[in-house]
């Protein structure tokens, strides 16, 4: 920090700091760690015990129950077929419309961009009946590939912004050193623009995956067999007609937060480096 | 090696006209410096040659072979950006070596040259470095590096040392004229810094709103400047206008500044009595204190150690002066000056134009 503030300010300052971050960060976590806590307390304790920061005794039951005796696997594999999907299919679609839109110009362009624009300002709800409508007459309700499609165009107009911007970040120096050094352009893009475009598509893939792993409102609309349901809309199935099994429910919920963190932890690498490229010239 | 030949060469945006009707030979081994204000197309010009601009009319040629529908990539040039263009996420080495692992040359080769083109830089201890962990310096000699690397048929440089500070700017100079004593590789260079195209050029190019104003060497731009915008834009401190009124008799011909005193100019200028010209003196060809009758009133004294500047006036117009050596005149003073009729430029006001001699 500043240099000649005196030892005392300084320490108060990090003090100060330290306790608004880590404030935050319990604001933040402590849901979790409540799912968490309930994932683990047996059912004859949930209500008995009051409110207590953990139960006198934990218990792994919950998990098993829901890994053994529901559909929750398969809810979950389904999830993970369709986010991963998405976001690959996503990313590679963003990828190029962003290129495109950042490095050429074209007849229509500005028009395409408003209209990429357009799609993400109304309301969902608004869409869904034409969707619902659309998709049953194309025999794709109550299917993962149904879903997919439609995360897919959902995301694509975000996502080839985000793009856009990540490419608009990388000089355009660079393609045409590249292209006087001896590439074609579409050499130029594979040695030197995707290389550096990486934790831009890293971010894309991120959001995308988050987005189409927790969506609700198309998933309950579009599908109804069992076979089918993503894990979003198969934690509904713990809310019983008289009661909400809340251990199972929370258990689903820790194990559907696994692939997330995975998935992050895996582009976290990227992630950093993609958010803030551009913040500081290299 | 090859020449380059420019004919003809427009460049439109849209209805917008950058350039117009550009005609340039460049020589084979030659040095050729495009220079001009901001915005005078010497960067589009020069990436028509690199083949990233697209030309809307007219032709160029590198060597026998019209270029124009030519890729970038099969012209056989490199080219020196300003913003240096290194690829961030390949070392030093691959970055100088990128063109040549594209054409697939061999490895031990692509070794050997890069190696070659590191030591004469001074990049060796670098070659396992990112772009992103050297210095400005440094970054300026890898692009360089990059380019000397292919031994193409030209060099094109745009402005490559405008982000250098002023003294590794006067060292890379140096540096790129003495490389291409060596190389001797056509090379095309655009600065919009006159001293540079000086020091640096075999030949100049002066441009000004997309025409070419004049062609010549340094010494012949600095002597002959075609028309008053080469004439100011060449030399520092910049030239001296004073408009003025020609008067004749017999043999002598004088050129009558506003509050009357007289300049006499070459008398085999073809220009009449009573016409209105502009005339232009170079600061160094004022002299100071001599028996002439000019007068000039100083305002303010730059002592330079080696030389003086005097800001002075001179019918009513602010009038530079460059002498050599000291001075113990104050600001105030009036000073008699002198100027030779063979040192004074003329030109015509309305068209710019300079007025020769009669053949
Ligand atoms: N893509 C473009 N669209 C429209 N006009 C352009 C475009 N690129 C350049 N121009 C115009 O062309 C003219 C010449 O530009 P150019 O970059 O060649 O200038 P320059 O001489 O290199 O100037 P500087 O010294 O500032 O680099 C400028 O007036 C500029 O506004
Ligand atoms: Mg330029």
């Amino acid at each position: 920090m500043i240099a000649g503030r005196s030892r005392k300010a300084r320490i108060l300052g990090s003090i100060g700091l330290y306790t608004a971050v880590a404030a935050y960060v319990i604001f933040a976590l402590f849901p979790l760690f409540w799912t968490l806590k309930i994932s683990v307390t047996p059912q004859s304790l949930l209500y008995s015990e009051g409110i207590t920061m953990w139960p006198s005794s934990a218990t792994w039951e919950n998990y098993k129950t829901v890994l053994r005796a529901t559909d929750f696997p398969r809810y979950f594999l389904n999830s993970v077929i369709v986010s991963v999907v998405t976001a690959v299919l996503v990313t590679i679609i963003a990828s190029a419309a962003g290129y495109a839109l950042s490095r050429f110009s074209f007849r229509g362009k500005t028009t395409v961009a408003v209209i990429l624009l357009l799609t993400q300002t109304f309301p969902l709800v608004m869409v869904i009946p034409p969707i619902y409508r659309i998709m049953g007459e194309l025999g794709l309700t109550n299917s993962l590939t149904g879903l997919i499609i439609i995360y897919t165009a959902f995301n694509i107009a975000f996502a080839t912004f985000l793009m856009q911007s990540f490419f608009d970040g990388i000089p355009k120096d660079l393609e045409e050193a590249a292209m006087i050094d001896g590439c074609s352009r579409s050499q130029a893009l594979r040695r030197v623009i995707i290389p550096l475009t990486l934790p831009g598509m890293g971010a894309t893939l991120g959001f995308v995956f988050t987005a189409a792993w927790s969506e609700l409102l198309f998933a309950l609309m579009l599908i109804s067999s069992d076979s089918q349901k993503t894990f979003a809309v198969g934690l509904l199935t713990f809310i019983g007609k008289f009661a909400v099994d809340w251990g199972q429910m929370m258990a689903a919920s820790v194990l559907a937060l696994i692939p997330a963190c995975l998935f992050f932890g895996f582009l976290q690498r990227y992630l950093v480096t993609g958010l803030t490229a551009g913040a500081v010239k290299g | 090696m090859a020449s380059v030949t420019i004919t003809n060469v427009q460049k439109n945006y849209g209805a917008m006209n950058v350039l117009s009707a550009v005609d340039l030979s460049i020589a084979d081994g030659e040095f050729v410096v495009l220079v001009g204000p901001s915005g005078c197309g010497k960067s589009t010009l020069l990436r028509m040659i690199a083949g990233l601009e697209e030309i809307s009319a007219g032709e160029i040629r590198i060597g026998e072979r019209v270029v124009n529908d030519v890729a970038p990539k099969d012209r056989d040039i490199a080219m020196v950006f300003q913003s240096y263009a290194l690829y961030p996420h390949m070392d030093v080495a691959s970055n100088m070596g990128f063109s040549l692992m594209l054409r697939k040359t061999a490895k031990e080769l692509v070794f050997d040259r890069v190696g070659a083109a590191a030591k004469r830089l001074g990049l060796d201890v670098f070659l396992q470095r990112l772009p992103r962990q050297l210095s400005g310096g440094q970054r300026q000699r890898v692009a360089m590096g990059r380019a000397i690397v292919r031994d193409p048929q030209v060099f094109l440089f745009d402005e490559p040392l405008s982000n250098l500070d002023a003294k590794l700017r006067v060292h890379m100079r140096t540096e790129i004229k003495a490389l291409h004593q060596q190389l001797k590789t056509t090379s095309v260079y655009v600065t919009h810094d006159q001293v540079e195209a000086m020091t640096m050029a075999d030949r100049i190019v002066v441009m000004h709103d997309g025409v070419i104003q004049q062609v010549g060497t340094p010494l012949d731009l600095y002597d002959h400047p075609a028309n008053l915008f080469v004439a100011g834009f060449i030399g520092s401190p910049g030239m001296n206008f004073l408009p003025a009124v020609v008067s004749r008799n017999n043999t002598e011909v004088e050129a009558q500044l506003s509050d009357g005193q007289t300049i006499a100019i070459d008398p085999r200028l073809l220009v009449e009595d009573g016409e209105r010209v502009t005339i232009g003196i170079r600061p160094e060809n004022i002299e100071v204190g001599s028996a002439d009758t000019l007068k000039a009133k100083i305002q303010v004294i730059e002592p330079l150690g080696l030389s003086t500047q005097f800001y002075t006036t001179l019918a009513d117009l602010q009038v530079c002066i460059y002498a050599m050596g000291r001075t113990d005149r104050k600001p105030g003073d009036t000073m008699n000056i002198g100027i030779k009729a063979g040192d004074v430029h003329v030109f015509n006001p309305a068209t710019g134009q300079r007025i020769d001699p009669a053949a």
